[in-house]
């Protein structure tokens, strides 16, 4: 079994601050790291190949200090990396990273594409199912469990309020939420290894063959008109009391408000 | 000249540094109270290939170096000094003269399950009347056929009774003194061996530290270490490498206490402005963050030294003796800064600075370090 899981390296949010005028994160100075919900479906493509053999290939498309998230993947156990990276994919939208990596990934060969549910950084938890649409494959998001079955794969789905189950033939994309599992650390013998015996592929525009007018910001139909940050609200208050007084506590505060 | 780590040296510590936030930290406290070896900690460093970093993997370890190694010990001590003197002891004391002084034989028998972490391993050199003066070693071992015959003990051996390797010096011709002593790998249900009395402890709590009895303990030739009468010149250069690890340590613990003093001066509000707004504190703290920062040079010197062929024992003495008096100073004025609640156990600074003390006396007192560094200077 082929195995590609897309990652993306992305500024630690927890660092980050976003600059007031111009509305735009400061990345200066804030540390990378590989997506979190990328991380899970990393996990997930390595344990998978651990239980059931399968060969995992992780790629991404980023600038070149993309590498050490890919070097990262490689030292938690994947087989291969690729890096797409051209100046042509500069400025790409949600859609033309799609096409860049479908591209990519038709390249390589799949019977399971992973990806995360969406990026810390833009959060739209687009790329997977557009990814899923320009193959025309199956999809399935929020990706709680994995199991592997005659043919396919048998899948939960979280809700919200519930779980679905459900039985998919490959090829299949599939994103993962955290909850799917507890991703493993970088193992040190691979970490001096990889470097012995792995290389990470640095693939362009023209060698994934992508047509080159929905790629970069050409291919970008978004457009960002503004993006902000919440003024902070003050801190909340808490108070510890016995449920009945804490009912009461909650309906007075209601109704000093005029909620109800 | 070149100051920056490889980028396998930075990922060792974006990994351990994670592992010891996500695995060892929340344990740490629990651990020293309790005085409970964290078994559960050494396996999953196991599973992560951390207990032989600087093994060749042929052997059994990761294939990595000293320098990545010291980061390892680093990290983890930033988090719980008892850990980090267990993979001290362990990758320095035990795998260390096996990897330097066994043969074929030796290395695939008992090295490589210890750099893959199957195994743990100990050092036993102190007796009671051996301290400081290695070389009064009492404990005995007499060649009877194909076994040496072994009887005396050992005192505050780290990972005593825990390990299932210990390498252990001995005399086999009292007549030679240090050139009588020798060296053996002793394995933990070998007849005759026990472990006795354990240490109830200041600091380190939760790392084994015991005596070893020898009752005409059997322990086969082929486990000489080395050759006869060579012991002590093995148990040193071990310790050599030893002080590298242990100021690993204590770097770790000082920049353990340093970050949460600096976090705690800027939460902590007195006279309407936070800790971090007086000037004495700040000069308290900047001059806490340049011995930090000297200790990581020496410290990184010594590894540097060690992975590039080049003599490393004056260096290791160097950045032991600064490393723990470092570490001393820097948990106890954190404390200092934490006032009364540094004081309590509501927060973990008391314990880095109890655990902080031993790192000037074991491997060598700060005196022996200068002993050492002296000699070198005025030879």
């Amino acid at each position: 079994m082929n195995i590609v899981v897309c990652i993306k390296q992305v500024p630690d949010t927890n660092e980050v601050k976003i600059d007031q005028v111009t509305g735009t994160l400061i990345r200066e100075g804030v540390p990378s790291i590989m997506n979190p919900d990328d991380k899970n479906a990393l996990e997930e493509a390595i344990s998978l190949k651990d239980n059931h053999g399968a060969h995992v290939t992780v790629i991404t498309m980023g600038p070149p200090q993309a590498e050490k998230a890919l070097r990262e993947a490689l030292a938690m156990g994947a087989d291969e990396a690729v890096l797409v990276s051209d100046r042509a994919f500069a400025g790409s939208d949600t859609l033309a990273t799609s096409h860049t990596l479908v591209a990519t990934i038709k390249k390589i060969g799949y019977d399971v594409i992973f990806a995360g549910r969406q990026a810390i950084d833009g959060d739209t938890a687009q790329v997977g199912p557009e990814m899923a649409e320009l193959l025309d494959i199956p999809q399935i998001t929020y990706v709680e469990n994995v199991d592997i079955i005659k043919g396919g794969l048998k899948v939960r789905r979280a809700w919200e309020d519930g779980y679905e189950d459900m039985e998919v033939n490959t090829p299949v994309l599939l994103t993962a939420i955290k909850e799917l599992n507890e991703p493993r650390y970088m193992n040190i013998k691979n970490i001096f290894e990889m470097y012995q015996n792995k290389e990470v592929k640095v693939w362009n525009a023209e060698y994934i063959g992508a047509d080159k007018e929905v790629l970069g910001l050409k291919g970008s139909p978004t457009k960002v008109k503004k993006s902000m940050t919440k003024e902070p609200k003050g801190n909340g208050e808490l108070v510890q009391l016995p449920p009945k007084e804490a009912a009461q506590f909650v309906v007075s505060k209601l109704k000093e408000k005029h909620f109800i | 000249m070149n100051f920056a780590l490889t980028k396998e040296q930075e990922f060792v510590r974006q990994m351990v540094r994670e592992f010891a936030i996500n695995e060892v930290e929340p344990l740490a406290a629990e651990i020293d109270i309790s005085e409970r070896f964290p078994r559960e900690t050494v396996e999953k460093m196991a599973r992560y290939n951390m207990m032989g970093i600087p093994i060749a993997t042929k052997y059994g370890g990761a294939g990595g170096d000293i320098l990545s190694y010291a980061i390892a010990v680093e990290e983890l001590s930033k988090a719980c000094g008892t850990t980090g003197v267990i993979l001290s002891a362990h990758t320095s004391l035990c795998i260390g003269p096996l990897d330097m002084f066994g043969t074929e034989e030796q290395k695939m028998k008992y090295l490589v399950p210890l750099a893959k972490g199957e195994k743990l391993g100990a050092f036993g050199l102190t007796e009671p009347n051996a301290g400081t003066d290695a070389s009064e070693q009492q404990t005995t071992a007499i060649l009877e056929g194909d076994n040496y015959i072994l009887n005396g003990s050992k005192i505050f051996i780290t990972n005593g009774g825990e390990a299932d390797t210990y390498i252990v010096a001995a005399m086999t011709d009292k007549s030679k003194g240090t050139r009588g002593i020798s060296a053996f790998i002793v394995e933990k249900d070998f007849e005759g061996f026990s472990i006795g009395k354990h240490e109830d402890k200041l600091g380190i709590r939760a790392s084994a530290t015991t005596e070893l009895v020898f009752t005409n303990c059997i322990v086969p030739k082929e486990n000489l270490l080395g050759k006869e009468g060579k012991g002590f010149g093995i148990a040193m250069k071990t310790l050599d490498g030893g002080r590298i690890g242990i100021a690993a340590q204590a770097l770790g613990i000082a920049e353990g206490a340093l970050e949460a003093a600096a976090k705690y001066m800027k939460e902590r509000k007195q006279f309407g402005k936070p800790l971090s707004a007086f000037q004495g504190l700040q000069w308290m703290m900047a001059e806490l963050d340049v011995k930090v920062e000297a200790t990581k040079m020496l410290v990184y010197k010594a590894a540097w030294n060690k992975d590039n062929g080049l003599p490393y024992s004056v260096e290791a003495a160097r950045a032991k003796l600064f490393a723990s008096e470092t570490a001393m100073e820097v948990t106890t004025k954190a404390v200092q800064i934490f006032g009364g609640y540094g004081y309590t156990k509501d927060y973990p600074i008391e314990r880095m600075m109890r655990d902080a003390k031993i790192t000037e006396i074991y491997e060598g007192t700060s005196q022996v370090q200068k002993m050492v560094i002296a000699a070198n200077l005025l030879k």
